[in-house]
């Protein structure tokens, strides 16, 4: 290995409010220019790793540091955190938090201004830094003007300029489209490359973080490190199944097709994968096989939307045109671009915004003039952020609240409040104070709280987005139950897991039009309409290629088989 | 429309003064026009003003709603001096001239018209000086003059930072209460005061929430980046006094001096045309 530049040696980390260490037992060396990815569930230790990394812990969260970790050679304990930031420079993950400047300028050219960076040579540096990130033409930009993966690129110019031996990201995807991403990824690998630094990358998108290529993947579990070896290794064993981190599709494919994954086959990334061609064979094999299964045709007409335009001037409409028809029980996922038009229709069937033509229709009957109290019956809107809803300290409460402002009789408030906690699993809890749930269980109360007003479709906005593969199952299963009782749901999201698992239509919007209503199958092997909705290829389309077999029918296939894989899950269970 | 004022960016002379320049004058010109009643030195002030803001290149229509909120302010309290002391004017210039009668204690005098002008004059020599300062004035700009006479940077930053995440925060609050008022909570009218009152904390409490981890990501954003290591820091917008500067404050101690000068020649606040 190259010179060591980060050790933690029998390294722990014990908060100050917690009984327990966080993280316990960590031994790890990485070496200059290396490039690390760290991944484990939600709460297995990783941020706080990454915290006592960039030094806010113990420095804002306080805390004791067990053991020793030495960053390039200094102990980290005795820097402090400005001295650490000489050293370790840190992207956060929300884009629009950590933008500190009025303007691009500004903000790339702060830490040098802290530093007391003269103004000519500050204005040198920062340009530079802005020219590096491909935003010199954005360099007068405020950030309501630039998309999130922009403003990403900014924070990364803004620790670039400090020319720092490490760069850290903390869930560099979370917030951004799938076609960002692989941006960011792209740029990050660019930088990387050109100077040698090293990145450390926590993420528990790993097929996306995987697309730069890692020397090593650590995998954390309960605040421990129970994997630290190469990409290929770790994807040829078990361990990411058995801690609950989603493995890339095309290892998912193999694993189906049953191809033993051994480490020398390149499962690092799918353009570097080796398959034998009796492995080929294999996996012609499970593709002819297996019959196909219909999905089912949905034919009660529910929702009709008809021309619908909005904007709020008439030469610059955020939606123009806009017809299509949702069916009782459907299951559909919402894509496009930011700004493509998607919140606001979302805003328009609610009734948060009037549009300026066309008519909404709810079994039969124009529902356009009705107000938002009385939309809110039939069509529901769950929020991406949980506690951008909750306005109550108590759950029942919180589900209540709707039918308390209406006066309902309390009899009946407490009969609906219980269905709903009930179709939401949430029953058992319902005197608890909703402090006490985690993010997944406050999801499950925003929408009990939707569900007391019994509408006939759910609305959700990016119900996955930032969760990790436990969350994200536990959330899209529970949507899935609901849809099977008779609800149905629309989701605007950018997961293309989602897409795939879950949705069997998918509409796609651009520049405020419709341009596909579709299946998700279609929309995965369909290369432009992808890239108008800010999506990519899935590693499936490659690994079909790679077989000989058709793309299109290759992901359908994937898509049946592994549903009715999860259903027979799930009855065994 | 946008409704709010804040930072208007144009090239003109006065957008290029530095923010430390633009405070003086304002200060300076507030003093001046807050002390006198000379009916001449505040209409001199008032026009030069508004031909100030015609150099300033801001547009009538990006002010006209502050305007007509600060002219119904100013209407309420004209009136309502009118309503607790109608014989002022008479009081302070010494003679009575009435023009009509109403009723009660109420009349109407010359010297009372005159003095309410003068109270009038007063807001209307300030208005357009106060307007320039807020909408030429770059936020991040003003925080670094504000550094650069003594005062600590961190005071400055934080007006930058609360007006950087302004809209960040209204936009929240717009999302929240859609959502809220999907639920039936409503502020409108026809709601009673009292649910009035608790369905806007409905509102608040997920909006405070939410801003309370907003300013978690962003102390730890800036702290990562070294806010705070020194005593001092540089500002890539911090602009260098330059000779319109100079000129700038020595004009606007002129006007100062020419009002006090003023109180002086009228042995008092006001200019009294009725001896």
């Amino acid at each position: 290995m190259k010179e060591t530049i980060i050790e933690f040696k029998n390294f722990g980390y014990k908060y100050r409010s917690q009984a327990e260490p966080t993280v316990t037992d960590i031994n790890l060396k990485i070496g200059k220019g290396e490039r690390i990815i760290i991944v484990g569930p939600s709460g297995c230790g990783k941020s706080t790793l990454a915290h006592c990394l960039n030094g806010l812990n113990p420095f804002s969260y306080p805390g004791e540091i067990i053991g020793s970790l030495k960053i390039c050679g200094h102990e980290s304990k005795d820097m402090g955190i400005f001295g650490l930031s000489k050293f370790v420079g840190t992207v956060l993950q929300d884009t629009d938090g950590q933008f500190i400047g009025m303007t691009v300028l500004e903000d790339i050219a702060f830490a040098m201004e802290n530093d007391m960076v003269e103004q000519e040579e500050l204005k040198k540096r920062t340009l530079q830094a802005a020219d590096k990130v491909y935003l010199l033409d954005k360099i007068e930009s405020a950030p309501h003007d630039l998309s999130g993966g922009q403003k990403q690129r900014v924070s990364l110019a803004g620790v670039l300029v400090n020319k720092v031996p490490i760069l850290m990201f903390d869930e560099p995807l979370a917030n951004l489209d799938p076609a960002s991403g692989k941006k960011a990824i792209e740029l990050i690998d660019e930088i990387q490359k050109e100077t040698d630094t090293t990145v450390v990358i926590i993420e528990h998108r790993l097929e996306d973080a995987l697309y730069m290529g890692a020397d090593r993947i650590i995998l954390m579990v309960d605040g421990k490190i129970v994997s630290d070896t190469t990409p290929s290794e770790l994807f040829a064993s078990d361990r990411l199944a058995e801690a609950g981190i989603r493995e890339p599709l095309y290892i998912t494919a193999l694993k189906y097709a049953g191809v033993k994954l051994e480490k020398n086959m390149s499962l690092q990334r799918i353009q570097e994968l080796k398959l034998s061609d009796e492995q080929k064979e294999l996996v012609k094999m499970w593709f002819y096989q297996e019959k196909w299964e219909q999905i089912k045709e949905h034919t009660k007409k529910l929702l009709s939307v008809e021309k619908l335009s909005f904007g709020y001037t008439e030469k610059a409409y955020n939606l123009s045109d806009v017809s299509f028809d949702v069916y009782e029980g459907e299951m559909t996922g919402i894509v496009g671009k930011n700004g493509a038009g998607k919140s606001t229709l979302a805003k328009l069937l609610c009734g948060f915004e009037k549009q300026n033509k066309g008519i909404i229709c709810l079994e039969g009957k124009d529902i356009s003039e009705d107000n938002i109290k009385e939309r809110a019956k039939t069509i529901g809107y769950v929020m991406q952020n949980p506690n951008q809803m909750i306005s109550k300290p108590m759950i029942f409460e919180e589900v209540a609240l709707s039918l308390e402002v209406a006066h309902l009789p309390k009899e009946e408030i407490e009969e609906r409040v219980h269905k709903a906690l009930k179709v939401c699993g949430l029953y058992e809890f319902r005197n608890w104070p909703i402090s006490a749930l985690s993010y997944g269980q406050k999801k499950r109360v925003t929408i009990a709280s939707i569900l007391v007003q019994n509408p006939k479709i759910l609305i959700l906005d990016e119900p996955t987005a930032g969760q990790d593969f436990r969350h994200y199952t536990e959330i899209m299963e529970f949507l899935k139950e609901l849809n099977k009782q008779g609800i149905t749901v629309l989701m605007i999201t950018h997961d293309m897991h989602l897409l795939l698992e879950y949705t069997n239509r998918s509409l796609v919007f651009s520049d405020g039009h419709l341009i596909a209503d579709t299946t998700p199958v279609e929309l995965f092997a369909d290369k432009d309409l992808l890239e108008d909705a800010n999506l990519k290829e899935t590693s499936l389309f490659e690994l079909a290629n790679m077989c000989g077999l058709p793309p299109k029918e290759f992901i359908h296939k994937f898509i049946i088989y592994d549903r009715n894989l999860r259903s027979r899950r799930e009855e065994v269970s | 429309m946008s409704t709010a004022l804040s930072y208007v960016e144009r090239d003109s002379v006065i957008h290029q003064m530095t923010g430390t320049t633009k405070l003086f004058f304002f200060l300076f010109w507030s003093v001046a026009a807050m002390i006198t009643y000379d009916t001449r030195v505040l209409v001199g002030m008032f026009l030069f003003g508004c031909v100030l803001f015609k150099i300033s290149k801001l547009k009538w229509k990006e002010i006209s709603f502050a305007l007509i909120f600060m002219f119904t302010l100013m209407a309420i309290n004209i009136v309502g001096i009118y309503v607790f002391a109608p014989e002022q004017g008479v009081e302070i210039y010494g003679t009575r001239h009435v023009v009509a009668e109403l009723f009660w204690r109420y009349s109407i005098t010359l010297e009372q018209l005159f003095y309410m002008f003068n109270f009038l004059m007063k807001y209307m020599a300030v208005i357009p000086i106060a307007l320039l300062f807020i909408m030429t004035t770059n936020p991040s700009e003003f925080a670094a003059s504000m550094n650069k006479i003594g005062i600590s940077y961190r005071v400055g930053y934080s007006v930058a930072i609360a007006l950087r995440y302004i809209p960040d925060i209204q936009r929240d609050y717009r999302e929240i209460s859609q959502a809220q008022q999907a639920r039936g909570i409503s502020l409108g009218k026809d709601e009673k005061t009292l649910d009035r009152i608790k369905n806007s904390a409905a509102i608040l409490f997920p909006l405070v929430l939410s801003s309370i981890q907003r300013i978690e990501t962003i102390s730890n954003a800036m702290e990562l980046r070294g806010f705070g290591k020194h005593k001092k820091r540089t500002w890539i917008m911090a602009k260098p006094m330059g000779k319109r500067d100079y000129v700038g404050i020595v004009l606007s101690i002129a006007i100062l001096a020419v009002s006090v000068a003023m109180i002086i020649v009228n042995g008092g606040r006001y200019y009294n045309p009725f001896i």
